[in-house]
């Protein structure tokens, strides 16, 4: 296909997408999934047919709507209400009540703070396409970013557009991620590569996979971009064995475009070839690190490697590769289409746009949500979260996963961006965002991640895999009340040596939640201590 | 060197290596494809053995150790098969913060199981995922590949027992 025969197709499947008066809109992503959700939309669809109103009504499976504590979860489109928890026999009093008065026992409030204190960039078209068929990406305006790319722009300019854009990496780290792609644009190589991290580790954190299963099309949209500017032909996806439901959904999205010429060899026609392939990982928490990621796409060992040359200069097969997280391609399209001032006229002086969060643990409103950088925790948790359930008061929200910390309730008016999250000894991370509340020992907490570090440590260097193993044995200990003072000494200087000597972020990082909780939390490890010989034969 | 490798024979007549040779022959037979090829065995056979091992070593012409080594690197990987149901307890951050652990304790009380171990009779295998993604409806347990949310002890507890009465 050309550029102009996928734009008059775009207008088409748009005016066939608006053409029925009502869409009701199930959501199949896997957290409603598993509350039932495919059983709801046949149920749905029976009693459309059974009313005859076929010609009218059209049943529509969509993406993450994000208040998953609420599935399943059922949207009618274009009258702007939502239904919750709905059960197949809910099905009749839907489809009989279209056009008329909603049926009130199940509607959820579209006016809570928790929809109307959302900012959707990323997660746009979650909750209204299909995302198995890419004439509903389509339909929305997907794809026309890359055409506006591949016929009106430069390489060059591209990695301009995302570098003013202020885009930083979605993954963890927050790199900036223009200066990442003019890094691999300039590099040499006979052959680069475009590496999107899926591995999603962070145990907790889901928004890479509500990407994926929502939107699949937006990140080989943004993948190709990437690769326009870089100048790579192939692309791999990394995405966990865990995920069987976005594995399948990336496959077909990837057949698809094929199929219509947005991906493969010369695509739209035009002197560019691109083509993506899925690799599986295979539950390791370390392939997420880039230099372990490339190992294990070439089949090996998920063992990292020493930093630099980084992989922009040396990756896959030695080759220049360009390695971002999925939510950092899911940013490219929209940038592109509203332009670089529009993106960084959102979020903070340093932190530029939205970013997604997976809120989970003790938190009303457990799901997915898209916020400005800038915003407040506590708007986080408070209004949009719905504060804590059964009462309890919030004692701590943990950020970053297993390499991040826990802010505790009183500095929960910190501002969303990679430097405040720092400041408190948290990061950013991916997006998981976890809610401790009062019941929890933090001594447990830090104790769980260590757990988690010590079991994910490829082995490959000794501070990692003794310090951890070591630093577990010291929690264990505190927890048991069997420490001493000494103890804790010694496990604030192992923190300092792992996190000082280990070859990569997994052991540099180890030490964050042992860390922070005993910054903010240092009575509770004092709580369990008990008097050192020393100080019991000065007692005496 | 020698370049004229001649393909090795399966292990066994069964059909279904065959799917694993048109797995191995979509990557050319390179080394590469290993992670990729030991997927396919088990999502095949259900787990990886020492025959499955030795002929997919010879057949992308990767050291033996290699294969191994790779295979026990991966938690994702099993060397020994299932029982007739399984039992997964997601052990992430939100399904701990909910009570992971207590629904972790009462199977492994029930069942005389640790994770990673089988019943003796072979009906139920009690295993632990990090984060099947469902954080949201935590906590989580897989059973039978079908994903329960807001599980209770009592809950996981009834199931099983339904297995094993079956
Ligand atoms: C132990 C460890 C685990 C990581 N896990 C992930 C992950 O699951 N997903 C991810 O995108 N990045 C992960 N990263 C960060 C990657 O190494 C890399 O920085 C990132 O994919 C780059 O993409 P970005 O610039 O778009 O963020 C991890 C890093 C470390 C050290
Ligand atoms: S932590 Fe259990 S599903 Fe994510």
């Amino acid at each position: 296909m050309t550029p102009d025969e996928i734009r008059v197709s775009a207008k088409k499947y748009r005016a066939e997408r608006t053409k029925k008066k009502h869409h009701v809109c199930v959501c199949m992503a896997a957290g409603c999934l598993s509350a039932g959700s495919d059983v709801v939309k046949t149920a749905l669809e029976e009693n459309i047919e059974k009313e005859g109103l076929g010609d009218s009504c059209e049943v529509r499976g969509v993406g993450c709507l994000g208040l998953c504590s609420a599935g399943p979860l059922v949207s009618l489109d274009k009258e702007r209400v939502l239904y919750q928890n709905v059960k197949p026999h809910h099905a009749g009093d839907i489809i009989k009540s279209l056009g008329k008065e909603p049926v009130k026992e199940i509607q959820c409030d579209l006016d809570q703070p928790f929809f109307i204190s959302q900012k959707k960039v990323v997660l746009e078209n979650s909750g209204r396409i299909d995302p198995e068929r890419i004439e509903d990406y389509l339909a929305v305006g997907g794809y026309s970013a890359l055409i506006e790319v591949l016929t009106n722009w430069t390489s060059s300019e591209v990695v301009d557009e995302v570098t003013q854009s202020g885009l930083r990496g979605r993954g963890g780290g927050g790199y900036p991620t223009g200066l990442k792609w003019s890094t691999v644009a300039k590099a040499d190589g006979t052959e680069k590569y475009v590496v999107c991290n899926a591995d999603e580790g962070d145990p907790g954190a889901f928004m890479d996979r509500c990407i994926l299963e929502s939107d699949p099309h937006r990140v080989i949209e943004g993948m190709t971009i990437a690769s326009f500017a870089v100048g790579a032909k192939l692309g791999y996806v990394y995405v966990r064995a865990e995920y069987p439901l976005a594995i399948d959904r990336l496959r077909k999205a990837i057949q698809q475009a094929k199929k219509f010429d947005l991906l493969g060899a010369n695509i739209l026609g035009m002197p560019f070839s691109f083509d993506i392939e899925i690799r599986l990982g295979a539950g390791a928490f370390v392939c997420g690190e880039e230099t372990a990621l490339i190992a294990s796409i070439e089949g090996k060992r998920g063992n990292p490697r020493p930093r630099p040359p980084y992989p922009a200069e040396r990756g896959v097969r030695n080759q220049p590769t360009l390695i971002n997280n999925v939510e950092t391609y899911a940013n490219i399209a929209p940038i592109i289409r509203h332009g670089a001032e529009w993106y960084s006229g959102m979020g903070t002086e340093s932190s530029k746009g939205t970013k997604v969060f997976a809120l989970a643990g003790q938190i009303k409103n457990t799901g997915l949500i898209e916020v400005p950088m800038g915003i407040s925790l506590s708007e986080i948790i408070y209004e949009i979260g719905g504060g804590i359930p059964g009462g309890k008061k919030c004692k701590a929200v943990q950020t970053g996963g297993p390499s991040g910390g826990c802010i505790p309730e009183e500095h929960l008016n910190i501002s969303v961006d990679y430097e405040s999250l720092k400041s408190l000894g948290s990061i950013m991370g991916s997006g998981g965002m976890i809610v401790i509340d009062e019941t929890a020992n933090m001594v447990d907490v830090a104790q769980y991640f260590m757990e988690f570090c010590r079991s994910e440590s490829c082995g490959k260097c000794v501070p990692c895999r003794v310090g951890t193993v070591q630093m577990h044995k010291l929690l264990e200990k505190i927890s048991a009340g069997d420490a001493t003072v000494d103890d804790l000494t010694l496990l604030i200087d192992l923190c300092d040596l792992v996190r000082n000597t280990s070859l990569c972020g997994l052991g540099q990082t180890a030490p964050n939640p042992v860390l922070s909780t005993l910054r903010f939390f240092r009575d509770e490890y004092a709580a369990l201590l008990k008097p050192s010989s020393a100080t019991a034969a000065a007692d005496e | 060197m020698r370049t004229d490798f001649s393909k090795p024979a399966p292990p066994s007549n069964d059909k279904r290596w065959k799917m694993i040779d048109a797995a191995m022959r979509r990557y050319g037979h390179k080394p590469h494809a290993l992670i990729e090829t030991l997927h396919t065995v088990q999502s095949v056979f259900g787990y990886l053995d020492d025959d499955a091992f030795r002929y997919v070593a010879a057949s992308l012409r990767v050291p033996l150790s290699k294969v191994y080594g790779v295979a026990t690197f991966y938690h994702f990987f099993r060397l020994k098969p299932k029982g007739e149901h399984t039992c997964v307890v997601c052990t992430g951050t939100a399904c701990y913060i909910k009570g992971a652990n207590q629904i972790m304790k009462a199977l492994e009380d029930e069942l005389g199981l640790r994770a990673g171990e089988t019943t003796p009779d072979n009906k139920v295998s009690l295993m632990t995922a990090r984060c099947v993604g469902a954080c949201g409806l935590a906590p989580v347990v897989v059973m039978d590949e079908e994903v329960v949310g807001q599980m209770t002890p009592d809950k996981v507890l009834e199931r099983v027992q339904a297995w094993r009465e079956s």
